[in-house]
């Protein structure tokens, strides 16, 4: 398939940047790996459950209501279930490969003259003592399965660990009748207060959930971390304790609360496998942009989370004016900032509300403390702290030359989930990982496309 | 209150799948790891090197935590694969394959 645009991720950035090319007479395909569009934040429940009132879990459902109406009567064509592993860079613009359905195995490919990578990102966990045990879950995980099957993992629930995405979470597995024993926060609320002034427009948003969470009674722990979870073959109970402003463990503060469910995060990653197999400048974890949302690479643009972690207002912002600008520079015309001028704004404000939360909500310094010897820490590879720590005190500096020593970030994820838990053991600065392909993709396909390039010759 | 009250849901009739040969219900639409949790299950994975119970933990398809054998082919993420009608779900240990 030939396209002018190929948007890959259906979440607010690339449904606001589909329609804004749309809007402006390009030929758009929408990618995604998910069954709809709504990425993350507007995830819908599965068409057969034929929920009808999806809102209940949702917030900004207008917004939402207004993308989706535009999205059916646009011209933009809509790409379901195509994991994308892969962009290519061809002399006639980027080539996208993806694999087709849940199987993952039959390929598919779009051709286009720009692409634009709208992958949003994933939860960080960084390990403690039994967070391996079933029922312990990512709080974002335990919202997709929430918002995407309506179903629950158990009956009571702890949602801990740090970040804005905790209040939604435990407030949305309120309202759906799991009893939340707490909400365990490791920042200290003192520090989202210093931030005010930049967090203004925020804090209404704050106040709609400590009411809800007053409303279903959830006890709010701040500077209070889940120092264990304990169980054989399943979660029964975690303990919680304070943190002293140094974050460490205050003495004699522990006490354990029985729950099934442990909902956990420690913030968010971008997805930027796609972008660094095109050769995308990173800015740190990110992927760098210009003001337009150009990456470096021609042809290709980048919005949402792939580029900074700050929500989906920012997402849409950053994706209508990715749009924009693509619907521009095809034309062979210097768009004009001045028409853009108002998401030009709010993605500013957003960008300084998002690094107002990143250092409100850092993880508690001090956390590797609390990671036992025996504690898994790449989950896949079943490789322990000890093993980690084993291979520093031999010399390995950096998470790469702890991979090659213990295999740790060498399994089925690819070192997504360990990553920043290694770097964390090791001391150093999370660093771009370098994936070959965004998903596994069976040998039959590479093969294939290796047949494609040895006739093409080299391009 | 319930989450399928709470979003209005009125789906199809449920249907029958299996997990390690014993009948569960599933709802249209949902995943394979959507049918287990509703059944009460969260664990349906051993892992190779401890033999350690695994299930869902990123619920998005990133982890590849909840690994599990569906009609004899393993290695499917539970929570992206829907169920369907029939479907034998088996724990999958270790690679779920014999070697
Ligand atoms: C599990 C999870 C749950 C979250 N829940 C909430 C919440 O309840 N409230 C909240 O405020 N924020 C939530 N967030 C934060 C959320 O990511 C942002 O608020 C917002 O959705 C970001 O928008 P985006 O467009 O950048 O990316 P996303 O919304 O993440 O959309 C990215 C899309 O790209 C697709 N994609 C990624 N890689 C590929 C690929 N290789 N091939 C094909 N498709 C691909 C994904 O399927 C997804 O649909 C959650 C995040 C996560 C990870
Ligand atoms: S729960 Fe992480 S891949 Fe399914």
């Amino acid at each position: 398939m030939r396209t002018d645009l190929a948007v890959i991720g259906a979440g607010p950035a690339g449904l606001a940047a589909a329609l804004a090319a749309d809007r402006r007479g390009l030929r758009v395909a929408l990618v995604d790996a998910a069954p709809e569009p709504g990425g993350q934040f507007y995830r819908q429940p599965a068409a057969g459950l034929r929920a009808e009132r999806p809102q209940a879990l949702h917030h900004q459902w207008r917004t939402w209501v207004g993308l989706r109406d535009r999205l059916a009567t646009s011209s933009v064509r809509v790409l379901s279930e195509h994991h994308v592993w892969c962009v290519e860079r061809t002399p006639d613009g980027p080539a996208v490969h993806a694999l087709l359905g849940p199987e993952q195995e039959k390929p598919a490919e779009v051709r286009a003259t720009a692409v634009l990578l709208a992958t949003g990102g994933y939860e960080t966990v960084l390990p403690f003592p039994g967070w391996t045990l079933p029922g312990v879950v990512t709080a974002g995980g335990a919202q997709a399965m929430l918002k995407g099957g309506l179903v629950v993992p158990g009956r009571t629930a702890v949602v801990a660990g740090t970040g804005p995405l905790l209040l939604p979470v435990a407030t949305g597995l309120a309202a759906a009748g799991v009893r939340v024993a707490a909400l365990v926060e490791s920042a200290d609320p003192g520090r989202l207060l210093r931030h005010a002034g930049a967090l203004a427009g925020k804090l209404p948003e704050g106040a709609g959930y400590a009411a809800r969470l007053l409303r279903h009674r959830v006890p709010f722990l701040a500077r209070h971390t889940v120092v264990r979870a304990h169980g054989d073959t399943r979660l029964t109970g975690v303990t919680v304790a304070a943190l002293d402003a140094h974050g460490r463990v205050r003495p004699g503060t522990e006490r354990r609360l029985p729950c099934d469910t442990l909902a956990v995060s420690h913030g968010m990653l971008p997805h930027t496998d796609l972008a660094e197999s095109l050769g995308c400048r990173l800015d740190g974890l990110t992927v760098a942009v210009d003001a337009e949302q150009r990456t470096d690479v021609p042809g290709v643009w980048a919005a949402g989370e792939a580029t900074g972690v700050g929500g989906a207002a920012l997402a849409l912002a950053e994706g209508h004016i990715a749009g924009r600008s693509i619907a521009a520079r095809l034309r062979g015309t210097v768009p004009d900032p001045g028409e853009w001028a108002p998401a030009a704004r709010a993605r500013a404000r957003m960008r300084g509300y998002a690094a107002a939360l990143d250092a409100a909500y850092a993880p508690p310094a001090h956390w590797t403390d609390r990671v036992t010897d025996d504690t898994v820490v790449c989950r896949c590879e079943e490789v322990t702290a000890g093993t980690v720590r084993e291979a520093l005190a031999l010399g390995a500096g950096d998470a790469r030359t702890v991979k090659l020593l213990t295999r740790a970030g060498m399994g089925w994820c690819q070192g997504r989930m360990c990553e920043p838990a290694v770097a964390g053991l090791a001391g150093c600065e999370p660093a771009p990982s370098r994936r070959p392909f965004a998903r596994p993709v069976p040998l039959g396909v590479l093969a294939e496309q290796h047949e494609q390039h040895t006739e093409r010759g080299p391009s | 209150m319930n989450p399928l009250e709470l979003a209005g849901a009125g789906p199809g009739p449920a249907f029958e799948v299996t997990f390690d040969g014993r009948r569960i219900e599933a709802l249209p639409g949902r995943t394979v790891a959507a049918a287990l949790w509703a059944a009460g299950v969260t664990s349906w994975r051993t892992t190779r090197g401890g033999g350690r119970p695994r299930g869902v933990f990123c619920g998005i398809g990133v982890c590849f935590d909840c690994l599990v054998t569906v009609n004899d082919r393993p290695n499917q993420r539970a929570c992206l694969v829907p169920a369907r009608p029939g479907d034998v779900i088996r724990s999958q240990e270790g690679t779920g394959r014999a070697d």
